[in-house]
């Protein structure tokens, strides 16, 4: 990373998930979530998936995490296999999960103290740097009720960065805020990327969303859960979610998820 | 202030109602004091200072009972709460003791210890520890599973990840908890207090037990309102406020 925190950042992953397959089963139902699943994300790439709810996006997101294992097939991280979850591949979720028993800045530090050989001055440092990064160095001693939703997920965001993952999952991050707030967070994201360069795979049901983040877009069908698809954005960054570029190339994605 | 007023005037309604009984309902003083008598003894228990000596030996006895019951309560409602294996044997069971009204403790605690103070602790704990598994495991099956998927993310598993998120993240379910295993000890010290008669402390039970052994009905009632005072306070000033305020910062359940 740059000279600016003084501190080195991971390098970004690549990841590899390869012929995953996923069932469900429970004593009455089985439900095939993913088949046959292929997908490479390089490092530094910021990948959004689409699909409808059912798709198993969110499931897959899941397996690259590590918190649930295929059935058939492997993820790799840097050509590791994962068997669990790391902290070189961290998830934000949908709704913030952010400890109420802790403030903004203890959240932030959570991850930080179980990095091994990182001092209390260090964690401070990286966990004020990561408060200014995403813009909430008013609120270090703020807890979660007093945060509005769009904090909540900066400081979700702060959180899972500060412990400098080689990768970053984001389940849904947006679904629960309203639009103002939404496309505010787009800019700021895109700015945090730029700055922090990860290797990011985002899941949502939003396609302007994805057009407006990824450098990729990945399709996924349901039933079982299948990659159907993926188009290459090719626009210029910062993007911004109301230009008629984005709107042109969604409505295309758009139209091939309706096809299938 | 209106709370406050609306709140002593239906008391000052209750002790007219009382009072009218009394004047009017033709019953025997003995059988029914009027306000003033239980104020009378209340006031002369105060000043000889039998009251106070007697509340402190309750108190003591409550708070230790309690501790302990506390202690065994809240690992065994935490570890309950852990597996289905546990919920059906060591949950069961839980469950099984808080149904068990704490009286019927005092037999096999008479038998087995006697007249003693371990005999009154016995029944305390017994009281206590059913209700604060119960109370615990219910509450720490409510915490939502995300904190400990991010947990493990984080690279927080087995004791770590219990001390740092399930406790504190259960913490708010954990007062009531214990705010319910004080509610029971406490019936259950009244409980032993009359029935087991020891000679190393005299207590609000035994002094309303001797009260109706020489039909001292101002006594009996003066220490019923002893009891019910001392109940409510705790519960106002030791739980209420921590519960509400874990409550409102958790997020978790409702707020009183």
């Amino acid at each position: 990373m740059s000279a600016k925190d003084g501190f080195a950042a991971a390098p970004p992953a690549k990841l590899g998930v390869e012929h995953v397959t996923k069932w469900f089963r429970t004593t009455r139902t089985s439900l095939h979530a993913l088949d046959d699943v292929n997908l490479y994300v390089d490092g530094g790439e910021f990948v959004c998936l689409v699909g409808p709810s059912g798709c198993g996006k969110s499931t897959l997101l899941d397996i690259i995490a590590g918190l649930t294992l295929p059935d058939e097939g492997q993820v790799f991280a840097d050509g590791v296999l994962v068997q669990g979850p790391g902290r070189h591949r961290l998830v934000m979720f949908q709704e913030s999960a952010l400890f109420p028993w802790l403030n903004v800045f203890g959240n932030i530090t959570f991850g930080l103290r179980r990095v091994a050989g990182l001092g209390a001055a260090q964690r401070r440092r990286i966990a004020d740097y990561h408060l200014h990064l995403v813009g909430l160095a008013k609120f270090k001693r703020a807890y979660v009720p007093e945060l509005s939703g769009g904090m909540k997920q900066r400081a979700a965001l702060a959180r899972c960065l500060a412990p400098d993952p080689r990768v970053l999952l984001m389940d849904e991050p947006f679904a629960s805020l309203d639009a103002m707030t939404r496309e505010q967070l787009y800019f700021d994201l895109q700015r945090i990327w730029e700055e922090r360069k990860k290797t990011i795979v985002l899941v949502t049901h939003n396609v302007r969303e994805a057009v407006c983040l990824g450098d990729r877009v990945v399709l996924m069908s349901p039933s079982p859960g299948r990659i159907c698809g993926e188009f290459a954005v090719n626009l210029q960054r910062p993007r911004d979610i109301n230009t008629a570029e984005v709107a042109a190339l969604a409505g295309r994605i758009t139209n091939a998820l309706r096809g299938m | 202030m209106r709370h406050v007023l609306i709140t002593t005037a239906f008391f000052a309604a209750l002790i007219c109602l009382w009072k009218a009984g009394t004047v009017f309902g033709g019953s025997s003083p003995v059988l029914l004091p009027p306000p003033e008598a239980v104020a009378a003894y209340l006031s002369g228990a105060l000043r000889d200072g039998s009251l106070a000596e007697a509340s402190l030996v309750t108190l003591k006895r409550l708070v230790l009972g309690y501790a302990v019951g506390i202690l065994i309560g809240l690992p065994l409602g935490l570890i309950t709460s852990t597996s289905a294996i546990f919920q059906n044997t060591l949950g069961a069971l839980a469950l099984g003791l808080q149904t068990l009204p704490s009286v019927c403790w005092i037999p096999l605690a008479l038998l087995w210890f006697g007249q003693t103070e371990a005999a009154m602790l016995f029944v305390v704990i017994m009281g206590t520890v059913g209700s604060v598994v119960i109370a615990t495991s219910m509450g720490a099956r409510s915490i939502p599973p995300i904190y400990a998927r991010l947990a493990r993310t984080m690279g927080s598993e087995g004791f770590d990840k219990w001390t740092w998120v399930i406790l504190p993240a259960s913490l708010p379910f954990l007062v009531t908890g214990m705010k319910q295993g004080w509610a029971f000890a406490w019936r259950s010290l009244m409980a032993a207090e009359i029935y087991v008669t020891i000679l190393t402390g005299f207590g609000l039970g035994h002094l309303l037990h001797y009260g109706r052994e020489l039909s001292a009905m101002d006594q009996v009632i003066g220490i019923m309102l002893v009891i019910v005072v001392i109940g409510l306070v705790t519960d106002k000033t030791l739980f209420a406020p921590w519960e509400r305020f874990m409550h409102r910062r958790w997020g978790t359940g409702a707020v009183q």
